[in-house]
């Protein structure tokens, strides 16, 4: 075989370090949007290969739903001690007293659509120009469509229909004043790459991606913590069983699987020889309608 | 395991997205939600109770339309290697996106319709790969089943092509006839056209050589960002972060820095903070050099006797990709990978037919999705190589200043 040969999560991890220094070279603010996922230790991994032994040239900027995972908040503080970089937090919870929007009701009410309003807020108080996110076009549809640098207006919005051309590898991140530019490094990853690469990189995770014993109950098939921030009706079942979490996400949207997966290993495993897909298996606010998230994305979702 | 990026192009309606869904569907690469989705909506389905196409159209306006409007992206791996598939569409109003999906694509899938055979779009798909030296091409006749699996129809279309083959000079093609809503020599050999000795599409992806597509003997490497840590454990730590576009760079190589034309010596080369000896492209490295020389983003590090071009005037390509008709006379940003210079567009020679490839004056200006032939010139020496040679340092992408869009393909020469 040829000497010179990268495979495939070498070739990935290359691509993304690329795309991670023309961010720094190319904007004036750039900002790492940090959930405490999986996909975020990614592109915080990669930035910190992409500029060592430099310093950490992005905040992390979390915006938080408060209804947060404990062990993701732990996680994150620690990391970013860790990094020696800056923290920015800004809560859905203010925006909502502040622009006094109106929260969804209901039994698992969500605040991943209030997000949009702290996040543009965000973008706006701080003067971000480019905001690296996690997303993979493996995803869903509409991420599938994306461009790398995908250049947002004023109002944060996605024009799916006049994109522009993304040549070859070369990033045209010339905006206007007041637009900026949503890039996604690992567009090209699948989420088994990324459990790899996790793997691979050994990368320290949440304790919540691993099996742990929790109270849920079943909704519609799928588990949900049982928390203070949804609501259990007198015919809910509390269960304690043994789950993880393929994504971490906002705690009333995101639903665990059963699992006895304690290791890195026995996890790609798992999701080697699952059949249901990870937005299908644990996003409880996608199923409404077949264009939620390009709805969403036109309306300044990352 | 290695990549491999595919795109699929052809005519409207020719199966693209259909052979797309057919490949995940087949190597059972859609899950069973998605498939319970994909269930529900489809209109138009096949035996397998789906419309395969609706897998890629992603966007509300696509599956109103049943067209694709702009690339999608799918992934799928089996056990040799992973697929970055870019779904393009093929409607000529739509072929800047197409070229957006072909510009970063290994292998082209040239989808023809076996009634239809050889069409315009055909001919304007393959010449677009040949334009971006696309370096493997599949020509998949489809919709076999709509000719009686015949070998005499697919033989008369290959010939047909052949004559495209002939004139755009293209290398590496394989014909594969196949029926993609069916599943016909996609996964699996197909039993209604047993006349048909090669693989069937699949098993071609899989074993297809990419690895000796890159160039690892000419040394091209471009300064993206420059690390500069001044810390007090780091203070004179300066280390020139960039991607290897081409070749190997070991230590202790002489090297020139470009467009400068100053020589020096690789002193050290650091994969994400850890010292290598060598690094080859496609590698994202940072490189330190022996002397203290002005350098910043864009500038080009070359082994001294292996030189690349450095000019000012330049005879280009042009595949204009803007609803804004192109101003002869008017400045542009020219990016070319890092580097960003001004550059004017001084005349343009002819424009190129992109059916028939013959040579046309310009008589009116130069709208969307046409190739033209022009002289560029640069307000500072772009340091490059002519597309021919070396395609990572022979392309660069033209940016209007005033709206900030990506206007044009640049191909060097
Ligand atoms: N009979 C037959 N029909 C096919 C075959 N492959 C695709 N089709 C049909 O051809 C039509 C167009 O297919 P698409 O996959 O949407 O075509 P496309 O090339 O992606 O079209 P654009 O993206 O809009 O350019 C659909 O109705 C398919 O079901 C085949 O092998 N046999
Ligand atoms: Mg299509």
């Amino acid at each position: 075989m040829n000497k010179y040969y990268l495979n495939y999560l070498e070739q990935l991890e290359a691509e993304g370090i690329y795309i991670m220094r023309e961010v720094a070279a190319q904007f004036e603010k750039p900002a790492l949007l940090f959930s405490g996922g999986k996909d975020s230790i990614t592109l915080v991994q990669l930035a910190k290969k992409a500029f060592a032994p430099g310093k950490f040239p992005f905040p992390l900027v979390h915006i938080d739903t408060g209804h947060n995972f404990k062990e993701a908040l732990d996680y994150r503080d620690n990391l970013v001690k860790e990094l020696g970089a800056e923290l920015i937090v800004r809560k859905v919870e203010d925006s909502i007293r502040e622009r006094k929007l109106t929260e969804p009701k209901g039994k698992f009410a969500s605040r991943n659509w209030l997000q949009i309003h702290t996040l543009l807020d965000t973008i706006e108080e701080f003067k971000f120009d480019a905001c690296i996110g996690g997303a993979r076009r493996d995803e869903e549809k509409a991420r599938a469509k994306e461009r790398i640098f995908s250049v947002r207006d004023a109002f944060g919005q996605w024009e799916p229909k006049l994109q522009r051309p993304e040549l070859w590898n070369i990033y045209n991140g010339r905006i206007h004043k007041g637009e900026n530019v949503r890039v996604f490094p690992i567009s090209n990853w699948t989420e088994l790459d990324v459990w790899n690469y996790i793997r691979k990189e050994n990368i320290p995770l949440p304790s919540i991606y691993f099996a742990h014993y929790r109270d849920v109950i079943a909704h519609e098939g799928q588990l949900v913590a049982v928390s203070d921030y949804i609501q259990i009706d007198e015919t809910d079942v509390i269960m304690n069983k043994r789950v993880r979490y393929r994504t971490v996400g906002d705690m009333t949207c995101t639903a665990a699987v059963e699992s006895n997966a304690e290791t890195l290993d026995e996890v790609v495993n798992e999701i080697i020889a699952t059949r249901i897909s990870e937005r299908g298996e644990t996003r409880i606010d996608d199923k409404v309608t077949e264009a939620a998230m390009e709805d969403r994305k036109k309306g300044g979702y990352f | 395991m290695d990549i491999l990026r595919f795109i699929t192009a052809g005519s409207v309606d020719d199966g693209k997205s259909t052979l797309i869904g057919r490949l995940l569907f087949d190597s059972k690469s859609i899950l069973q939600d998605q498939l319970e989705t994909l269930e529900k909506q489809s209109k138009n389905k096949n035996a397998d109770g789906i419309d395969l196409a609706l897998l890629t159209d992603g966007l509300r306006a696509e599956r109103e339309q049943g067209i694709t409007i702009d690339v999608a992206y799918r992934y799928f791996s089996t056990p040799k290697r992973k697929f970055i598939i870019a779904d393009a569409p093929g409607h000529v109003q739509y072929t800047r996106n197409m070229i957006t999906g072909a510009s970063n694509s290994n292998l082209i899938i040239i989808l023809i319709d076996a009634r239809l055979g050889v069409i315009e779009q055909t001919r304007r798909h393959s010449i677009i790969a040949s334009l971006l030296r696309i370096k493997h091409i599949v020509v998949a006749i489809n919709k076999m089943d709509m000719v009686d699996y015949g070998q005499e129809r697919f033989n008369e279309i290959k010939s047909d092509y052949n004559k495209v083959v002939a004139q755009l000079n293209l290398q590496n093609v394989t014909y594969i006839p196949i029926a993609a809503l069916h599943g016909d020599n996609i996964v699996e050999k197909s039993e209604k056209m047993p006349w048909f000795d090669g693989l069937p599409l699949l098993q071609f992806l899989e074993e297809v050589e990419v690895a000796d597509d890159i160039n690892h003997t000419d040394p091209r490497f471009q300064v993206q960002y420059v690390i500069r840590p001044q810390t007090k454990e780091l203070h004179d730590y300066r280390g020139y972060a960039g991607e290897i576009i081409n070749g190997v760079y070991k230590k202790g190589d002489k090297i020139k820095i470009l467009p400068q034309d100053i020589e020096t010596t690789i002193t050290k080369i650091e994969i994400a903070g850890v010292e290598v000896e060598e690094a080859f492209a496609p590698q994202a490295v940072v490189l330190h050099i022996a002397d203290d020389i002005d350098i910043s983003r864009g500038d080009t590090f070359v082994h001294i006797d292996n030189l690349p071009k450095v000019e000012n005037n330049i005879d280009v390509l042009l595949c204009w990709m803007d609803n804004k008709p192109l101003q002869p006379g008017n400045k542009y940003f020219l990016q070319h990978k890092s580097r960003l210079i001004r550059a004017i567009i001084q005349e343009i020679e002819y424009k190129v037919d992109v059916n028939t490839l013959e040579h046309t004056a310009v008589t009116d200006s130069v709208k969307l999705n046409e190739v033209v032939k022009a002289r560029l010139r640069t307000a500072a020496p772009l340091v490059y190589d002519p597309f021919e040679k070396l395609d990572g340092t022979g392309s660069a992408i033209l940016i209007d200043e005033t709206s900030n869009s990506t206007v044009a393909a640049v191909l060097l020469s």
